[in-house]
Protein backbone atom coordinates (compact mmCIF):
# COMPACT_ATOMS: atom_id res chain seq x y z
CA UNK A 1 0.00 0.00 0.00
CA UNK A 2 2.96 2.29 0.63
CA UNK A 3 4.97 1.41 -2.43
CA UNK A 4 0.97 2.91 -4.44
CA UNK A 5 2.19 6.43 -2.45
CA UNK A 6 5.84 6.14 -3.42
CA UNK A 7 4.68 5.31 -6.94
CA UNK A 8 2.77 8.46 -6.95
CA UNK A 9 5.97 10.74 -5.36
CA UNK A 10 7.55 9.99 -8.62
CA UNK A 11 4.96 10.91 -10.85
CA UNK A 12 5.06 14.21 -9.02
CA UNK A 13 8.76 14.34 -9.81
CA UNK A 14 8.33 13.94 -12.94
CA UNK A 15 5.63 16.27 -13.44
CA UNK A 16 7.40 18.61 -11.48
CA UNK A 17 10.83 18.89 -13.28
CA UNK A 18 9.03 18.90 -16.90
CA UNK A 19 6.56 21.95 -16.11
CA UNK A 20 9.78 23.47 -14.88
CA UNK A 21 11.63 23.42 -18.23
CA UNK A 22 7.90 24.29 -19.85
CA UNK A 23 7.70 27.29 -17.64
CA UNK A 24 11.26 28.34 -18.36
CA UNK A 25 11.21 27.71 -21.84
CA UNK A 26 8.06 29.74 -22.30
CA UNK A 27 9.80 32.57 -20.70
CA UNK A 28 13.17 32.49 -22.23
CA UNK A 29 11.05 31.99 -25.73
CA UNK A 30 9.06 35.54 -25.55
CA UNK A 31 12.47 37.31 -24.07
CA UNK A 32 14.84 36.16 -27.43
CA UNK A 33 12.02 37.20 -29.94
CA UNK A 34 11.63 40.29 -28.36
CA UNK A 35 15.42 41.13 -28.09
CA UNK A 36 15.34 39.96 -32.08
CA UNK A 37 12.46 42.35 -32.83
CA UNK A 38 14.32 44.90 -31.13
CA UNK A 39 17.78 44.38 -32.83
CA UNK A 40 15.81 44.11 -36.42
CA UNK A 41 14.43 47.10 -35.77
CA UNK A 42 17.42 49.04 -34.62
CA UNK A 43 20.43 47.15 -35.79
CA UNK A 44 22.49 50.11 -33.82
CA UNK A 45 21.31 48.53 -30.38
CA UNK A 46 22.03 45.12 -31.19
CA UNK A 47 24.89 44.80 -28.47
CA UNK A 48 23.44 46.47 -25.92
CA UNK A 49 20.14 44.19 -26.26
CA UNK A 50 22.58 41.11 -26.67
CA UNK A 51 24.28 42.29 -23.47
CA UNK A 52 20.46 42.09 -22.00
CA UNK A 53 18.81 39.32 -23.52
CA UNK A 54 21.67 37.13 -22.06
CA UNK A 55 20.97 38.54 -18.44
CA UNK A 56 17.63 38.13 -18.32
CA UNK A 57 18.18 34.22 -19.55
CA UNK A 58 20.34 33.67 -16.83
CA UNK A 59 18.06 34.83 -14.42
CA UNK A 60 14.92 33.23 -16.01
CA UNK A 61 16.80 29.91 -16.08
CA UNK A 62 17.98 30.65 -13.07
CA UNK A 63 14.33 30.04 -11.54
CA UNK A 64 13.72 26.95 -13.89
CA UNK A 65 16.75 25.09 -12.16
CA UNK A 66 15.65 26.10 -9.05
CA UNK A 67 12.77 23.57 -9.79
CA UNK A 68 14.54 21.21 -10.94
CA UNK A 69 16.81 20.44 -8.07
CA UNK A 70 13.62 20.55 -6.16
CA UNK A 71 12.69 17.59 -7.74
CA UNK A 72 16.01 15.99 -7.89
CA UNK A 73 15.85 16.20 -4.40
CA UNK A 74 12.23 14.81 -3.88
CA UNK A 75 13.57 11.95 -6.10
CA UNK A 76 16.40 10.84 -3.94
CA UNK A 77 14.72 11.53 -1.02
CA UNK A 78 11.91 8.84 -2.44
CA UNK A 79 14.91 6.43 -3.41
CA UNK A 80 15.81 6.52 0.28
CA UNK A 81 12.04 5.84 1.97
CA UNK A 82 11.37 3.41 -1.29
CA UNK A 83 15.01 1.02 0.37
CA UNK A 84 13.62 1.33 3.28
CA UNK A 85 10.21 0.43 2.64
CA UNK A 86 10.95 -2.95 0.91
CA UNK A 87 13.38 -3.72 3.30
CA UNK A 88 11.68 -3.17 6.29
CA UNK A 89 8.69 -5.20 4.85
CA UNK A 90 11.01 -8.07 3.49
CA UNK A 91 9.73 -9.51 -0.03
CA UNK A 92 6.00 -9.66 1.21
CA UNK A 93 5.50 -6.34 -0.54
CA UNK A 94 6.38 -6.86 -3.59
CA UNK A 95 4.78 -10.13 -3.94
CA UNK A 96 1.23 -8.69 -3.13
CA UNK A 97 1.58 -6.34 -6.12
CA UNK A 98 1.12 -9.18 -7.82
CA UNK A 99 4.97 -8.85 -9.63
CA UNK B 1 24.87 0.06 -9.56
CA UNK B 2 22.93 2.86 -7.83
CA UNK B 3 22.77 6.33 -9.63
CA UNK B 4 22.67 8.29 -6.28
CA UNK B 5 25.76 6.60 -5.23
CA UNK B 6 27.29 7.62 -8.11
CA UNK B 7 26.57 11.22 -7.81
CA UNK B 8 27.27 11.04 -3.63
CA UNK B 9 30.84 9.66 -4.41
CA UNK B 10 31.28 12.91 -7.51
CA UNK B 11 29.75 15.57 -6.37
CA UNK B 12 29.65 16.05 -2.29
CA UNK B 13 32.64 16.70 -0.83
CA UNK B 14 34.22 14.31 1.40
CA UNK B 15 36.74 15.36 4.45
CA UNK B 16 40.44 15.25 4.30
CA UNK B 17 41.74 15.99 7.71
CA UNK B 18 40.52 17.81 11.30
CA UNK B 19 41.79 20.42 12.05
CA UNK B 20 40.83 22.76 14.99
CA UNK B 21 37.74 23.89 16.55
CA UNK B 22 35.77 26.72 17.11
CA UNK B 23 33.84 26.12 20.32
CA UNK B 24 31.71 23.65 19.87
CA UNK B 25 31.80 22.99 15.97
CA UNK B 26 34.71 21.25 14.41
CA UNK B 27 36.46 22.43 11.14
CA UNK B 28 37.52 19.62 8.22
CA UNK B 29 39.73 20.32 5.40
CA UNK B 30 37.18 18.93 2.47
CA UNK B 31 37.66 18.35 -0.97
CA UNK B 32 35.78 21.75 -1.34
CA UNK B 33 37.99 23.32 0.73
CA UNK B 34 41.16 22.65 -1.12
CA UNK B 35 39.71 24.01 -4.16
CA UNK B 36 38.94 27.18 -2.87
CA UNK B 37 42.52 27.53 -1.51
CA UNK B 38 44.00 26.72 -4.79
CA UNK B 39 41.51 29.17 -6.11
CA UNK B 40 42.99 32.02 -3.90
CA UNK B 41 46.41 30.90 -4.07
CA UNK B 42 46.55 31.20 -8.38
CA UNK B 43 44.49 34.36 -7.73
CA UNK B 44 47.18 36.12 -5.72
CA UNK B 45 50.03 34.77 -7.36
CA UNK B 46 48.70 35.95 -10.73
CA UNK B 47 47.86 39.09 -9.81
CA UNK B 48 50.95 39.78 -7.69
CA UNK B 49 53.03 38.34 -10.83
CA UNK B 50 50.77 40.35 -13.61
CA UNK B 51 51.50 43.69 -10.68
CA UNK B 52 55.23 43.34 -10.12
CA UNK B 53 56.48 41.83 -13.49
CA UNK B 54 58.65 43.77 -16.19
CA UNK B 55 59.10 40.76 -18.66
CA UNK B 56 56.83 40.87 -21.66
CA UNK B 57 54.89 38.01 -20.76
CA UNK B 58 54.25 39.97 -17.70
CA UNK B 59 53.64 43.09 -19.47
CA UNK B 60 50.97 40.78 -21.72
CA UNK B 61 48.99 38.99 -18.88
CA UNK B 62 48.53 42.19 -16.93
CA UNK B 63 47.23 43.99 -20.23
CA UNK B 64 44.90 41.29 -20.41
CA UNK B 65 44.04 41.44 -16.61
CA UNK B 66 43.30 44.83 -16.80
CA UNK B 67 41.16 44.03 -19.99
CA UNK B 68 38.76 42.52 -17.41
CA UNK B 69 38.91 44.84 -14.50
CA UNK B 70 38.57 47.96 -16.52
CA UNK B 71 35.13 46.04 -17.95
CA UNK B 72 34.26 45.64 -14.47
CA UNK B 73 34.47 48.97 -13.55
CA UNK B 74 32.85 50.70 -16.70
CA UNK B 75 29.93 48.44 -17.35
CA UNK B 76 28.87 47.04 -13.50
CA UNK B 77 30.26 49.16 -11.05
CA UNK B 78 29.86 52.54 -12.60
CA UNK B 79 26.61 52.66 -14.05
CA UNK B 80 25.18 51.04 -11.00
CA UNK B 81 26.89 53.03 -8.12
CA UNK B 82 27.99 56.25 -10.24
CA UNK B 83 31.78 56.70 -9.38
CA UNK B 84 31.61 57.23 -5.60
CA UNK B 85 31.43 53.23 -6.29
CA UNK B 86 34.81 52.80 -6.30
CA UNK B 87 35.67 52.30 -2.88
CA UNK B 88 33.63 48.89 -3.49
CA UNK B 89 35.54 48.39 -6.48
CA UNK B 90 37.81 45.83 -4.60
CA UNK B 91 35.04 43.63 -3.08
CA UNK B 92 33.14 43.19 -6.68
CA UNK B 93 36.62 42.36 -8.38
CA UNK B 94 37.60 39.46 -5.63
CA UNK B 95 33.81 38.05 -6.58
CA UNK B 96 34.03 37.82 -10.06
CA UNK B 97 37.26 36.46 -9.97
CA UNK B 98 36.91 34.13 -7.55
CA UNK B 99 33.48 32.43 -8.57
CA UNK B 100 34.98 32.48 -12.20
CA UNK B 101 38.35 30.23 -10.92
CA UNK B 102 35.93 28.31 -8.77
CA UNK B 103 33.54 27.63 -11.18
CA UNK B 104 36.16 26.67 -14.16
CA UNK B 105 38.43 24.36 -11.68
CA UNK B 106 35.33 21.98 -11.88
CA UNK B 107 35.89 21.32 -15.26
CA UNK B 108 39.73 20.06 -14.97
CA UNK B 109 40.34 15.89 -14.22
CA UNK B 110 40.31 15.36 -10.72
CA UNK B 111 38.59 18.85 -9.97
CA UNK B 112 35.53 19.71 -7.59
CA UNK B 113 33.25 22.93 -8.33
CA UNK B 114 33.99 24.48 -4.72
CA UNK B 115 30.87 26.50 -5.53
CA UNK B 116 28.27 23.73 -6.39
CA UNK B 117 28.42 23.38 -2.56
CA UNK B 118 25.18 25.16 -0.76
CA UNK B 119 27.28 26.40 2.03
CA UNK B 120 30.24 28.38 -0.43
CA UNK B 121 27.21 30.20 -2.07
CA UNK B 122 25.13 31.08 0.86
CA UNK B 123 28.25 32.53 2.46
CA UNK B 124 28.78 34.55 -0.81
CA UNK B 125 25.42 35.84 -0.63
CA UNK B 126 25.46 36.42 2.89
CA UNK B 127 28.42 38.53 2.36
CA UNK B 128 26.30 40.59 -0.36
CA UNK B 129 23.35 40.96 1.96
CA UNK B 130 25.92 42.15 4.86
CA UNK B 131 27.08 44.70 1.86
CA UNK B 132 24.16 45.68 1.05
CA UNK B 133 23.40 46.74 4.12
CA UNK B 134 26.19 48.10 5.47
CA UNK B 135 26.59 50.35 2.61
CA UNK B 136 23.05 51.71 2.40
CA UNK B 137 23.16 52.46 6.05
CA UNK B 138 27.06 54.08 5.90
CA UNK B 139 26.15 55.88 2.56
CA UNK B 140 22.78 57.55 3.51
CA UNK B 141 22.17 57.39 7.42
CA UNK B 142 19.97 54.59 9.87
CA UNK B 143 16.99 56.95 9.21
CA UNK B 144 16.96 56.96 5.58
CA UNK B 145 17.92 54.17 4.89
CA UNK B 146 14.73 53.06 6.49
CA UNK B 147 12.40 55.42 4.73
CA UNK B 148 14.10 54.40 1.29
CA UNK B 149 11.85 51.68 1.59
CA UNK B 150 8.61 53.29 1.71
CA UNK B 151 8.02 54.62 -1.75
CA UNK B 152 6.86 57.80 -2.66
CA UNK B 153 2.91 58.92 -3.08
CA UNK B 154 1.98 55.42 -1.18
CA UNK B 155 -1.43 55.85 0.74
CA UNK B 156 -0.94 55.42 4.14
CA UNK B 157 -3.22 51.95 4.89
CA UNK B 158 -0.26 49.96 2.55
CA UNK B 159 2.88 51.71 4.28
CA UNK B 160 2.97 48.59 6.88
CA UNK B 161 2.40 46.21 3.67
CA UNK B 162 5.36 47.27 1.59
CA UNK B 163 8.04 47.54 4.21
CA UNK B 164 7.36 44.05 5.35
CA UNK B 165 7.68 43.22 1.38
CA UNK B 166 10.39 45.52 1.02
CA UNK B 167 12.03 43.71 3.92
CA UNK B 168 11.02 40.49 2.87
CA UNK B 169 12.81 41.62 -0.70
CA UNK B 170 16.38 41.70 0.88
CA UNK B 171 15.97 38.16 2.08
CA UNK B 172 14.77 37.08 -1.04
CA UNK B 173 17.18 38.62 -3.26
CA UNK B 174 20.42 36.81 -1.36
CA UNK B 175 18.85 33.72 -0.83
CA UNK B 176 18.16 33.91 -4.86
CA UNK B 177 21.32 34.41 -5.74
CA UNK B 178 22.94 31.88 -3.73
CA UNK B 179 20.47 29.40 -5.23
CA UNK B 180 21.13 30.53 -8.57
CA UNK B 181 24.52 29.84 -8.79
CA UNK B 182 24.46 26.70 -7.17
CA UNK B 183 21.55 25.60 -9.06
CA UNK B 184 23.38 26.18 -12.12
CA UNK B 185 26.94 24.36 -11.11
CA UNK B 186 25.16 21.49 -9.43
CA UNK B 187 22.86 20.80 -12.77
CA UNK B 188 25.91 20.94 -15.45
CA UNK B 189 27.75 18.46 -13.21
CA UNK B 190 24.75 16.16 -12.77
CA UNK B 191 24.07 16.28 -16.37
CA UNK B 192 27.75 15.58 -17.37
CA UNK B 193 27.53 12.32 -15.01
CA UNK B 194 24.32 11.28 -16.13
CA UNK B 195 25.18 11.50 -19.52
CA UNK B 196 28.66 9.00 -18.82
CA UNK B 197 25.91 6.78 -16.65
CA UNK B 198 23.68 5.88 -19.48
CA UNK B 199 26.96 3.67 -20.84
CA UNK B 200 26.64 1.56 -17.39
CA UNK B 201 23.15 1.72 -17.35
CA UNK B 202 22.49 0.20 -20.79
CA UNK B 203 25.19 -2.61 -20.49
CA UNK B 204 26.43 -2.20 -23.74
CA UNK B 205 29.45 -0.49 -25.49
CA UNK B 206 27.50 0.68 -28.65
CA UNK B 207 26.38 4.01 -26.68
CA UNK B 208 29.62 5.01 -26.30
CA UNK B 209 30.52 7.05 -28.81
CA UNK B 210 26.74 9.38 -28.44
CA UNK B 211 27.11 9.58 -25.03
CA UNK B 212 30.96 10.84 -25.16
CA UNK B 213 29.93 13.63 -27.76
CA UNK B 214 26.98 14.38 -25.95
CA UNK B 215 28.96 14.87 -22.65
CA UNK B 216 31.95 16.98 -24.34
CA UNK B 217 28.81 19.58 -25.88
CA UNK B 218 27.27 20.03 -22.72
CA UNK B 219 30.95 20.32 -20.94
CA UNK B 220 31.71 23.32 -23.63
CA UNK B 221 28.14 24.82 -22.85
CA UNK B 222 29.26 24.57 -19.22
CA UNK B 223 32.25 26.69 -19.92
CA UNK B 224 30.01 29.25 -20.94
CA UNK B 225 27.77 28.67 -18.07
CA UNK B 226 30.88 29.54 -15.80
CA UNK B 227 31.62 32.62 -17.20
CA UNK B 228 28.23 33.90 -17.70
CA UNK B 229 27.15 33.00 -14.30
CA UNK B 230 30.23 34.61 -12.34
CA UNK B 231 29.30 37.76 -14.80
CA UNK B 232 25.75 38.09 -13.64
CA UNK B 233 26.77 37.36 -9.78
CA UNK B 234 28.62 40.24 -10.08
CA UNK B 235 25.98 42.61 -11.97
CA UNK B 236 23.13 41.62 -9.53
CA UNK B 237 25.37 42.65 -6.79
CA UNK B 238 26.23 45.82 -8.61
CA UNK B 239 22.35 46.09 -8.84
CA UNK B 240 21.57 45.21 -5.16
CA UNK B 241 23.84 47.76 -3.64
CA UNK B 242 22.98 50.50 -6.28
CA UNK B 243 19.39 50.37 -5.25
CA UNK B 244 20.75 50.52 -1.29
CA UNK B 245 22.77 53.23 -1.89
CA UNK B 246 20.51 55.94 -3.69
CA UNK B 247 17.37 54.48 -3.90
CA UNK B 248 15.50 55.61 -7.75
CA UNK B 249 12.85 58.28 -6.78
Amino acid sequence: MELTFIGWGYVGVGLGAGLAVVGAGLGIGKLVAAALEGSARQPEMAGKLQTTMIIGAALIEGLGLLALITSLLTGLTLNGIAKSATDRSGSTAMQSTGH
Amino acid sequence: MDIDHILAHHLLDRRIAYLFNIGPIPIYLTDHVVMMLIASFLLIAFTLYALKSKSGLGMKSASVFEMAIVYIRDEIVRPNLGVRGDKYLPYFLTLFFFILLCNLMGLVPYGKTATSNIAVTGAMALATFILINISGISEQGLGHYLKSFIHEGLPWPLVPIMFLLEVLGLFTKAFALCIRLFANMIAGHIAILVLICLIFLFQNLWIAPASIIAAVAVSLLEVFICFLHAYVFTLLTALFVGMAVNPQH
